[in-house]
């Protein structure tokens, strides 16, 4: 075979592929629409505490005086921090996948995807697309029109390049979370209810990636110690770039930290994948 | 007749235990996860009060406690209703509820009551722990009065959660659709451990008239360490707990009515 031909089989079969799982994520969208009303009913439910958190803080900040600040933060800085994190959040959480995974090893529905040219965990790539598209077409009302009440608050980054990098972080943050919980979903290989176990890597999530409050008002130790786990990354990483908390060369070398633990989780989700099959045939067999 | 459902009660609570019991770790892992999470809203209150010493009128230990409160109250719903809350839309697609129909025994009795989740009685230590040794940085030691008074005012908070939750799944009669809203309630009780001092105007309003979030776990704590004017607060909240408990029984013999139709 001539390099050109070769070149053009490669071209053939991706294109191939880009189609199938394309196929997917339409069909992952249509399913997901059923639950557009569960969609909606979430985003309305979750932007009530959102609000009363921005309460608290507004409480806090009077208490403290005009013109206060906690940490580095205003009050216009705290309240935008916590809607771009509710902005991130509906781009890139995980939303039912880990579950749905999970009951497709229990239930053995994987066996299926053994015999066909599907890889598992790019398909379920696709429907964690579908998922978030749907999600936020859904959401983007409820959630811009919150984001028009509170717009004194929210600022536009700095520069294109913020914005550039702020939606690559974005990217990659969704990617980290994915993955991760691709990986937690593996358990499912081993034991019978993997639910706790995702509740307990949740809670840590939930506190160390700054969903609660922006991580850099924590003592300077612990934010420290934190910088070493991917937690941050999952969340508090996208939103400090675009709040331009996070410029210059430590930009470069986050997101360049960000994409290692990426590659890391990554491989970590197909380690699992594969050891887990190699007990699921051991099981079925 | 009382002696009867208490017997009931006690085969219900039988088939729980062991229910549980064939899953030890589980149980014990689910523990250890509210445990995670409680300590995670206690550290939250850490974390703010770094930057700050009241909000509103509330100090350091008032919101402790008063997450510890909230806390209490939410445990001892879970414990005794929420899964059989959650469980009714799948009583009802399934069609197990006729069979639940059937019997010689009061439905909302059963549908309410069914299994208990023995797990919240262990967290509710936790968060009685948690309010004690609040009380202790506080100073305050409280009177046997006041201790009773602070029962019985979770007691009415439980009551308002669960009228409000059955009514909300009660909908699942009418669309499949509910279990969203069962779980979106869930969420409202985060608003539940925060110090009602923070909140004015019509957030304030629809949450404590309509909605009485700011009032199930804010009035114990007041009672208790006797912080502020609560007399009018507490006959709110005892007033809007039998308002509450009559909707949900309205809401649920229409509902009852309307699916007993459905299935002739």
């Amino acid at each position: 075979m001539a390099p050109h031909d070769r070149y053009n089989t490669g071209i053939a079969s991706l294109t191939r592929a880009v189609k199938k799982y394309l196929h997917v994520i339409n069909i992952g969208i249509q399913n997901n629409l059923t639950y557009r009303f569960n969609f909606l009913a979430r985003t309305l439910f979750g932007l009530i505490p959102l609000l009363a958190i921005l309460f608290v803080w507004r409480t806090i900040y009077e208490g403290k005086g005009a013109g206060s600040t906690v940490g580095a933060y205003s009050l216009a800085e705290m309240i935008s921090y916590y809607l771009l994190v509710t902005v991130v959040d509906a781009l890139t959480a995980v939303n039912e996948d880990d579950w749905q995974i999970a009951a497709d090893i229990k239930d053995g529905n994987i066996s299926q995807f053994l015999l066909k040219p599907i890889d598992y965990l790019v398909y379920r790539l696709g429907l964690f697309v579908s998922g978030r598209l749907t999600y936020l077409a859904v959401a983007a009302v409820p959630l811009a029109l919150f984001i028009l009440y509170f717009h004194k608050y929210f600022v536009l980054p700095a520069s294109w390049t913020t914005l550039g990098c702020f939606l690559i972080s974005t990217l990659l943050t969704a990617l980290l979370q994915f993955f991760s919980s691709y990986t937690m979903a593996m358990l499912a290989f081993w034991v019978l209810e993997v639910s706790t176990f995702i509740f307990i890597l949740f809670a840590f999530e939930y506190i160390a990636s700054g969903h609660l409050f922006p991580l850099d008002i924590l003592p300077p130790g612990i934010e420290r110690a934190l910088a070493f786990t991917p937690f941050p990354y999952q969340l508090y990483f996208p939103v400090s770039i675009y709040m331009g908390k996070t410029t210059g060369v430590e930009l470069t070398r986050g997101l360049l930290i960000q994409l290692c633990w990426v590659a890391a989780a990554y491989r970590l989700a197909r380690f699992a994948w594969n050891r887990g099959l190699r007990r699921y045939s051991a099981v079925g067999g | 007749m009382l002696n009867r459902y208490a017997n009931i009660y006690a085969a219900l609570w039988k088939n729980s235990v062991t229910r549980e019991m064939t899953f030890k770790s589980n149980f014990l892992l689910w523990i250890f996860v509210e445990l995670l999470w409680f300590g995670l809203q206690i550290s939250f209150i850490g974390v703010l009060y770094l930057h700050t010493d009241h909000i509103g009128t509330w100090t350091k230990w008032q919101v402790v406690m008063l997450v510890g409160a909230s806390h209490f109250i939410q445990q001892i719903f879970q414990a005794f209703f929420l899964i059989n809350c959650t469980n009714l839309s799948e009583l009802i697609r399934t069609g197990k509820l006729d069979f639940l129909l059937l019997l010689p025994v009061n439905t909302r009795f059963l549908v309410s009551l069914r299994q208990v989740d023995l797990g919240g009685f262990v967290n509710a230590m936790s968060a009685l722990a948690v309010v004690a040794y609040a009380a202790r940085q506080l100073h305050f030691v409280p009177g046997a009065a006041q201790v009773a008074g602070f029962f019985v005012v979770c007691a009415a908070g439980i009551l308002i959660h669960y009228s409000l939750m059955l009514l909300l799944a009660s909908i699942s009669f009418w669309t499949v659709r509910a279990q969203g809203m069962v779980w979106g309630y869930y969420n409202l009780f985060q608003i539940a451990r925060m110090p009602d001092d923070a909140f004015r105007g019509l957030f304030k309003a629809l949450f404590t008239f309509a909605i009485p979030m700011l009032l199930v776990s804010n009035v114990p704590v007041r009672v208790l360490v006797n912080m502020g004017s609560w007399g009018f607060p507490l006959a709110l909240l005892l007033g809007m707990s039998i308002v509450c408990f009559l909707l949900s029984e309205w809401g649920w013999r229409a509902s009852v009515r309307r699916y007993t139709s459905a299935s002739s």
